[in-house]
């Protein structure tokens, strides 16, 4: 199993959550310090960099107008990281290639990512999440074919080597591509998607595109990675690899249960702080009528994560791995095994107030206790042993949470 | 044609069609707030007109056509109804978004139109790039929206007394409303340069309270067509026809009387 640490650099000094309506899309950035901003970046650039050292991979992601993900340009961050990385994979997750105007830059930028770093990039594309909506100014009405429109014209950017062609989509157009650099990666970098229903698995597993669930825990993850299972099987006639499937979740490790549950306290940050209004979490055309509805009403969480989320209930969802290393190792083993296997963990180790020597903590921890073992899980099995130990296992119940996890899933 | 919901075949796409009353041709262009012919209003109209009222595709749980994406297109869904129906001396009534396009007809062709009447209708911008001329209604919290919609915000639909249809129904009703007038927002930068084309009668309506586009909003439009006349309905808001349909009636009729 390839494990990745990601965060997603939030800016948490902020003032009391009564006192705005909103952390994303209108909370005004005088809240902002730049001298603070400078520091946190930097630190966050150090946890990359130590990822790399310890032998973790590396992930980054990007959101706009928000303290949740002080990101917005997720190639700067990869751009630094291609030159100060060593040996990690570099996960981009994803370029929001839905709400791009022009594609062609995007796929420039991850060409030049590939290039400097020698040919480490993973690219992730992602239709985001629906508070994007406001800042990228695109009606998330049929989002999906235009990420797909989108990803149509980037890979034959990067696999066309004959000089200029013709790409005039229903959203884009370009009449001379022909981009400089090409990808160093051939024919091109590692493709990922971010899928969240079974449903939304088809077109990734029919690509043998790797497809990454952030937070779907026990109540989802069988119906999406089977779903992808299903349409691997039918679209290519054989068992999915494990690395085609990837899983994102909270994950804190302590030397002692004490030490492990403060920290993931503090990784939860992430989930507690997201107050989200419902006219940027429910915008028209991000979800079909009948889930809108359903956020409208008030019986389904709009902002996509449950406003008052405990850290006991999150890691029984199997949305947080915490504890010392024993603990986690059990906890994803058993996880991994529920949901029939994945090839990657994406680790989300830091967030709002964990510092540097915690968050390190917890990495060093990881690599050195954790992460062999589950090496040697993925390692040691085999599909037949793993659908049989899925199968061995009965579905478990959840109380509804309604939309928890859907903002990721399409 | 029977009166009743009729669904005419145009473009392909199943167009649902009120049709009610007798008397002069009137096609009314509904807003986002959907379909009217459940309201008072339309009752009124239809006693002393044909009333013929489409639904935008996409409203009222109608699906959205494969090749819809802008406004434009249920410019010319109309002017092909107009046709296929083969109407004349029609006074065309829009409210809203249904007010744009009743402008964006009429600026195509007039030789079927004798009067327009537009209620509190988008579609222009009068202000520079930093002016929000019209509200952001898909930005706000719904309360926000109801005080800028009515009046009275207690006329708002509430959620609440709604069956899960219906609140579907809305649901769907703002992806249209979204998809026919998401950016630019809910205007044509190039029709302020074509009005100029409108040589028939032009009535605008207007509710005094209206948050989402304002009377002045209301005036810049009639410096821009020529000929219109702009009458303010007091104690009405962006919907006067549901929270003054009398009003709004005496007000057709005098127009059309003319």
């Amino acid at each position: 199993m390839q494990s990745w640490f990601f965060t997603e650099d939030a800016y948490p000094y902020l003032p009391d959550a009564d006192t705005y309506e909103s952390i994303r899309v209108n909370l005004p950035n005088k809240y902002y310090d730049p001298d603070k901003g400078a520091d946190l970046y930097h630190m966050y650039l150090d946890l990359w960099c130590a990822a790399d050292e310890l032998g973790l991979e590396v992930m980054v992601n990007e959101h706009h107008q928000t303290a949740t993900c002080v990101v917005p340009a997720a190639p700067i961050m990869l751009g630094i990281l291609a030159r100060q990385t060593r040996r990690a994979r570099l996960l981009i997750l994803g370029n929001p290639i839905a709400n791009r105007s022009q594609p062609l830059r995007v796929a420039e930028e991850m060409a030049m990512i590939d290039v400097i770093s020698r040919g480490r990039l993973e690219c992730g594309f992602v239709r985001s999440v629906p508070y994007e909506a406001a800042p990228a100014n695109v009606l998330p009405f049929r989002g999906m074919q235009r990420l797909w429109e989108a990803h149509d014209m980037i890979v034959k950017a990067w696999t066309t080597h004959d000089g200029p062609f013709n790409f005039e989509g229903r959203w884009f157009h370009a009449r001379q591509i022909n981009i400089w650099p090409r990808p160093y990666q051939q024919p091109h970098p590692p493709i990922w998607i971010t899928v969240g229903s079974g449903r939304s698995t088809i077109p990734v597993a029919q690509h043998q595109y790797t497809g990454a669930v952030f937070l779907a825990g026990y109540p989802r993850i069988r119906e999406i990675y089977d779903g992808y299972r299903t349409a691997y099987r039918t679209a290519h006639g054989q068992e999915v690899p494990l690395d085609r499937l990837a899983y994102a979740a909270l994950v804190y490790v302590g030397e002692n249960p004490q030490q492990a549950r403060a920290g993931a306290e503090k990784v939860l940050w992430y989930m507690t702080s997201n107050k989200v209004p419902q006219h940027w979490s429910n915008p028209p055309g991000y979800h079909p009528p009948a889930i809108a509805a359903q956020i409208m009403r008030g019986t389904r969480g709009g902002a996509g994560l449950p406003l008052a989320p405990r850290l006991d209930e999150q890691m029984a969802r199997g949305n947080v791995f915490a504890g010392t290393p024993d603990q986690v190792f059990a906890q994803i083993k058993s996880f991994w095994e529920y949901a029939g296997g994945f090839g990657h963990l994406l680790m989300m180790g830091q967030a709002g107030f964990l510092t540097y020597a915690e968050t390190l903590t917890s990495m060093r921890l990881f690599t050195q206790e954790v992460y062999p073992r589950l090496q040697e899980l993925t390692a040691s099995c085999d599909c037949d042993s793993l659908q049989a130990m899925r199968a061995g296992q009965p579905d478990k119940e959840f109380a509804d949470l309604g939309a928890f996890g859907v903002e990721f899933v399409r | 044609m029977q009166a009743g919901v009729n669904t005419i075949a145009i473009q392909g796409i199943d167009l649902q069609v009120v049709r009610q009353g007798t008397g002069r041709p009137l096609l009314l262009l509904h807003g986002g707030d959907g379909p009217q012919n459940s309201l008072p209003f339309f009752t009124r109209l239809a006693e002393r007109f044909a009333v013929i009222a489409p639904t935008h595709p996409g409203f009222a749980g109608t699906a959205i056509p494969e090749h819809f994406d802008t406004l434009t297109d249920l410019v010319y869904l109309y002017l092909d109804l107009l046709d296929v129906l083969d109407l004349h001396d029609v006074i065309l009534i829009g409210m809203s978004m249904g007010g744009w396009v009743a402008v964006e007809i009429a600026v195509r062709n007039t030789s079927r139109l004798s009067q327009i009447i537009l209620v509190d209708a988008v579609g222009i911008k009068p202000g520079d790039r930093d002016t929000r001329d019209i509200a952001d209604i898909f930005g706000l919290p719904a309360p926000e929206v109801a005080k800028l919609l009515f009046h009275d915000p207690a006329q708002a639909p509430s959620l609440a007394t709604m069956t899960d249809e219906q609140v579907t129904k809305f649901a769907g009703d703002r992806i249209a409303h979204a998809m026919y007038t998401w950016e630019p927002y809910m205007y044509n930068p190039k029709l302020r340069y074509r009005l100029h084309r409108i040589d028939v009668p032009t009535l605008l309506l207007w509710g005094a309270s209206d948050g989402v586009v304002p009377v002045a909003y209301a005036e810049a439009y009639r410096q821009m067509i020529p000929g219109a006349t702009l009458v303010v309905i007091p104690e009405a808001g962006h919907l006067p026809h549901i929270e003054q349909p009398d009003m709004v009636l005496q007000h057709v009729l005098a127009c059309v009387a003319r």
